[in-house]
């Protein structure tokens, strides 16, 4: 091997006779950044950005994200700190006060129980973030794993794992939450998650399946591998950073419909259970009430409406940034 | 290696790929001959072309050159050592010095990486090339041997265009400092006048770097331009090989005289003495009837009978072997090549210029 | 050779000075700025450009399937058998299309519905815009799929487009756009997807069906090996403009544009192994940034500082020739 990989006669090989000069003239010209050509669809490309950088310039621009955006990330403070903005007791009882109306220093009123149902409300904003981001967290990373490994190598396991998630696709959500969290005892979210990321995989692995398998045929992972690349760097560098945008966009969607059949479960009964503050508990509590306190009904199932709505226009407004087929 | 032996050797190669019926149980039912008994060599610092028409199985021989595919059957020797039964480390060694140069440069540079990571990559699979701290060095100056601002290194594929793209293909091919380089129709998405450049660079990296090409196009004038031998390849099989002046001014195999004829010349003046002329007289442009046949289902013997209007019973019955025809065997012209063809004779069918 | 007789008094096709812009979030892109060609029954024209020259757009305005938005038509006329196409309603156009002008696409298999048979399709021309009966639409599909040159038409009229070859594909949408016999014909890199001997099979037929008819023909490509072999005319086009015009034989023999003298020395021949091809320096430009003056300066060998600054007028520089050159003598006269 030469010390130099380049020898330094090829570089200046340009300044050579004539004809060699218009190779030189040429590539100097090519290198002014301006003069860019237009691609086969006939519309020019703008300025010079990435796919990431291109979508975070769209969001930016799109009040629906911006407004989405915002609740959520006033949904994920109070998740975290509730005694921001209410500084009472879930818990605290009166029964005195049971099913009253609004009052001062309680705007939303008392529940059956008599506990302020404004509090609850804000601490109810912990459990359905929690599950719904948890639930994500899990799904798309199985149903990442899963669908990516099977698009990438394909054959037997493919043909074994797309059977499996057939099956669990066949199974009914409401019914299947009901018959197996009936049987758990435990008053944490966890039961909840570990049910909803056991049927929501296959959704997510159907998506990475197909992007995976659309990133692999591309020309730039054959030349990697006519590198000499082995599966870990065909995988890593070249297609998952290219196969993994579809996920995220299903998996914010699905994000908020997690949050909705967690409430779904617990109004039925199987999701979470006291001491658990969640919107389902008091939904399905108020339930019964709804003529002579509706206010009891209407605050948390508002709550639940507001966040699964932003989740969902979230994940709208990603995809169309990060998809630019549908501009 | 001695002097003068080719640096690759291709015997018989085949690849069959298997048609498969069935869902659980899969049932061989045929085979797509795409490469069907292919042989050549190629020799130091020389360009070999290999023409023909979609699907005739030139890209595939081609990925099985850089290893991208398995063949089926035959033999591909690289200095002399059959690199189609190596696997692992060994395969990965020989991969350094064979290299591949894409045809779409928009599919061809991963989006996500800078144009540094893309020509950098060989060095990370290869970290014996260049020592870590060398490496963005080296990167530049491939950028600037191919002639790119050596300063576009942190910028992303989609910000240059193709003719620049197809560039930083070849810069990504040349890392490793490979002795062959297989370009699969390296050109044919370019526009004209951006082509000529891309066609300018390929002729002076050769003759800088002393590379051995195999050059796969279509487009018969390219491969002219930059060819010392040239196969024509059709249904699987090489129909004819010899040097440029061999096969374009003095083509023996009909299959060759109707591909040539058939190429559009930029010169209004060559219209008359082209239009007119039916197939089997005269200098004219040869129609073809029809189309290619299946690979699936290829006719017997010679591959191009079907469509060849001197085809007889012997054509049907014997596949003629590649070599020198036996009405050539005492020529000292030019006629003298390989060419598959039963009947062959020299028809000029190129207009001189 | 047709291009000797003298032009008929009106010309089938007129286009006059056309704009075209498309308005994307990145900018206005000039993708046509002042194209003026015409074309006169039983004639063909080529429209010669690279990609980004505003030559695909062009016949889009023309046949008036341009997508709108981001596209938008904003002066010139098309004057067609002397009507000028930009002031009919949306109906009169859809009138026209197909029945008076029609268009041929580089992929056939995309311009082909995919579900419904070629038979189908072919018959639906007839069908909508003449009234036939559906058996009788069926039949003159099938003659028509003969006359393209489809072996066993008869039998595969009710075929689905993907159980055809490419180069058959190409004829079924040549027997679609000659369906109702147009006056004008739009073909758009009809053989730029086809293997170089389907290529002159497909090309062949194009000729013959021309002269049978008598159709004024488009041709839009960037091979200059197609053009020579079946152009009566030429248009060159380069940044949205028509940069050169001239009958088939004096261009090729002396171009009067640098641009156009840049591509044909840029060609490999087929003839010789050439030592190193004259390439044109640098790229075409970007259209949301056409450079001032002559769009082509920056990659003119000629160029002087006239040339960056004053935008050159369409010179006649000779029967029936234009170019839009400051230096069209000296080019013209380098040629020679």
């Amino acid at each position: 091997m030469p010390e130099s990989h380049v020898p330094k006669e090829a570089i200046g090989h340009g300044d050579g006779g004539t004809a060699a000069l218009a190779i030189g003239e040429a590539e100097s010209l090519e290198r002014a950044p301006t003069a860019r050509p237009l691609p086969p669809g006939g519309e020019p490309t703008g300025k010079p950005r990435s796919l990431w950088s291109d979508a975070w310039h769209d969001l930016r621009r799109n009040p629906v994200f911006v407004v989405s955006a915002l609740v959520i990330v006033f949904l994920v403070v109070i998740a975290l700190w509730p005694q921001l903005i209410a500084t009472g007791n879930p818990y605290r009882a009166d029964l005195a006060k049971a099913q009253q109306g609004a009052g001062p220093g309680h705007p939303f009123g008392y529940d059956t129980q008599g506990r302020d149902v404004y509090t609850r409300v804000v601490y109810g904003a912990r459990a359905s973030i929690t599950v719904g981001t948890c639930a994500t967290a899990g799904v798309a990373l199985l149903g990442g794993l899963l669908g990516g490994l099977a698009g990438f190598f394909g054959g037997w396991w493919d043909t074994l794992l797309s059977r499996l998630a057939d099956i669990f696709f066949g199974i009914p959500v409401l019914l299947g939450g009901l018959v197996f969290l009936s049987v758990v005892t435990s008053a944490t979210v966890w039961p909840v998650i570990g049910f909803i990321v056991l049927l929501g995989w296959p959704q997510i692995a159907r998506i990475a399946r197909g992007s995976v398998v659309t990133a692999k045929q591309n020309d730039y992972v054959q030349a990697a591998r006519a590198l000499g690349a082995g599966n870990r760097r065909l995988l890593l560098r070249h297609i998952a950073p290219n196969a993994v945008a579809p996920v995220i966009v299903v998996a914010t969607i699905a994000l908020g419909t997690y949050i909705a059949l967690e409430a779904t479960l617990s109004y039925l009964g199987a999701g979470l259970k006291p001491p658990t503050v969640s919107w389902g508990i008091d939904i399905s509590a108020a339930s019964t009430h709804i003529r002579n306190a509706p206010h009891m009904l209407l605050w948390p199932a508002g709550a639940l409406s507001i966040t699964v709505l932003a989740f969902i226009m979230l994940g709208d407004a990603v995809r169309d940034a990060l998809d630019p087929k549908l501009r | 290696m001695a002097p003068g032996e080719p640096l690759l050797e291709v015997r018989d190669l085949v690849k069959h790929y298997p048609l498969t019926q069935g869902v659980l149980i899969k049932k061989q039912v045929g085979a797509v001959k795409a490469v069907d008994g292919v042989s050549f060599d190629l020799r130091q610092g020389e360009t070999l072309g290999i023409v023909g028409e979609s699907g005739c199985g030139k890209s595939t021989v081609a990925r099985m050159l850089v290893g991208l595919e398995r063949p089926t059957d035959g033999h591909i020797r690289y200095r002399g050592e059959d690199i189609t039964r190596l696997s692992g480390r060994a395969m990965k060694a020989v991969r350094r010095n064979i290299q591949m140069v894409f045809q779409d440069p928009y599919t061809s540079l991963n989006p996500r990486m800078t144009v540094g990571d893309i020509i950098g990559e060989p060095f990370e699979i290869h970290p014996e090339v260049a020592p870590k701290g060398d490496r963005r060095r080296r990167v530049q100056e491939l950028l600037e041997v191919v002639g790119l601002n050596p300063e576009f290194i942190n910028r992303y594929p989609h910000q240059f265009s193709g003719g620049q793209r197809q560039r930083i293909g070849i810069a990504r091919g040349l890392a490793l400092r490979p002795e062959i380089i297989v370009a699969d129709e390296p050109v044919s998405a370019l526009d004209v006048s951006v082509q000529a450049q891309v066609v300018n660079l390929l002729a002076r990296l050769q003759a800088d770097f002393g590379l051995s090409y195999v050059f796969i196009a279509h487009d018969l004038s390219v491969v002219r331009h930059l060819s010392d031998r040239v196969a024509v390849m059709y249904l699987g099989r090489i129909a004819e090989i010899g040097t440029g002046e061999q096969i374009y001014d003095h083509p023996t195999h009909p299959y060759t005289q109707a591909l040539l004829s058939a190429v559009p010349v930029p010169d209004p003046g060559a219209r008359a003495h082209r239009a007119g002329a039916s197939a089997g007289e005269g200098r004219g442009r040869i129609l073809l009837s029809g189309d290619v046949p299946s690979p699936a289902d290829p006719p017997s013997g010679c591959h191009f009978r079907t469509r060849c209007w001197k085809a007889q019973e012997l054509c049907a019955r014997v596949e003629p072997p590649l070599a020198v025809p036996a009405a050539f065997q005492d020529a000292t012209g030019p006629t003298r090549h390989a060419s598959a063809c039963h009947f062959a004779e020299e028809r000029r069918v190129v207009p001189s210029e | 050779m047709t291009n000797g007789g003298a032009p008929p008094a009106q010309p089938l096709l007129d286009v006059q000075d056309l704009a075209v812009e498309f308005r994307t979030r990145d900018g206005v892109a000039k993708a046509v700025n002042g194209v003026s060609y015409t074309v006169a029954a039983g004639q063909t024209l080529a429209v010669l450009g690279e990609s980004g020259s505003g030559k695909s757009v062009t016949a889009q305005a023309v046949m008036g399937i341009l997508d709108s938005p981001p596209g938008f038509v904003t002066g010139g006329r098309i004057l067609f058998q002397g009507r000028d196409l930009l002031t009919l309603g949306k109906e009169e156009r859809r009138r026209i299309r197909g029945a008076k002008m029609a268009m041929i696409f580089q992929d056939a298999l995309s311009a082909l519905n995919p579900v419904l048979s070629v038979g189908t399709q072919l018959g639906e021309m007839f069908q909508v815009h003449t009234g036939t009966s559906r058996k009788e639409a069926r039949a003159k599909a099938v003659e028509l799929m003969e006359r393209v040159g489809i072996p066993a038409a008869r039998a595969r009229v009710g075929d689905y487009p993907h159980q055809f070859s490419g180069g058959m594909r190409q004829r079924i949408m040549i027997a679609m756009a000659l369906a109702l016999e147009p006056d004008l014909i739009i073909a758009d890199e009809p053989t730029t997807a086809l293997d170089v001997t389907v290529q002159a099979q497909v090309m062949d037929l194009l000729a013959e069906l021309r002269r049978e008819y008598r159709m004024g023909l488009i041709l839009i490509t960037h091979d200059l090996g197609v053009v020579a072999d079946v152009a009566d005319t030429i248009a060159v086009m380069y940044a949205g403009r028509v940069v050169e015009s001239a009958p088939v034989h004096q261009l090729y023999k002396a171009p009067a544009h640098p641009y156009t003298r840049g591509l044909l020395e840029s060609v490999p021949r087929l003839g010789h192994k050439g030592r190193e091809l004259h390439a044109i320096k640098g790229l075409p430009p970007n259209l949301t940034a056409i450079p001032p003056g002559c769009a082509f300066h920056p990659r003119c060998p000629l160029a002087r500082d006239v040339c960056h600054t004053d935008r050159p007028p369409l010179y006649d520089v000779g029967p029936g020739r234009t170019s839009a050159c400051h230096f069209w003598k000296e080019t013209l006269d380098g040629a020679r």
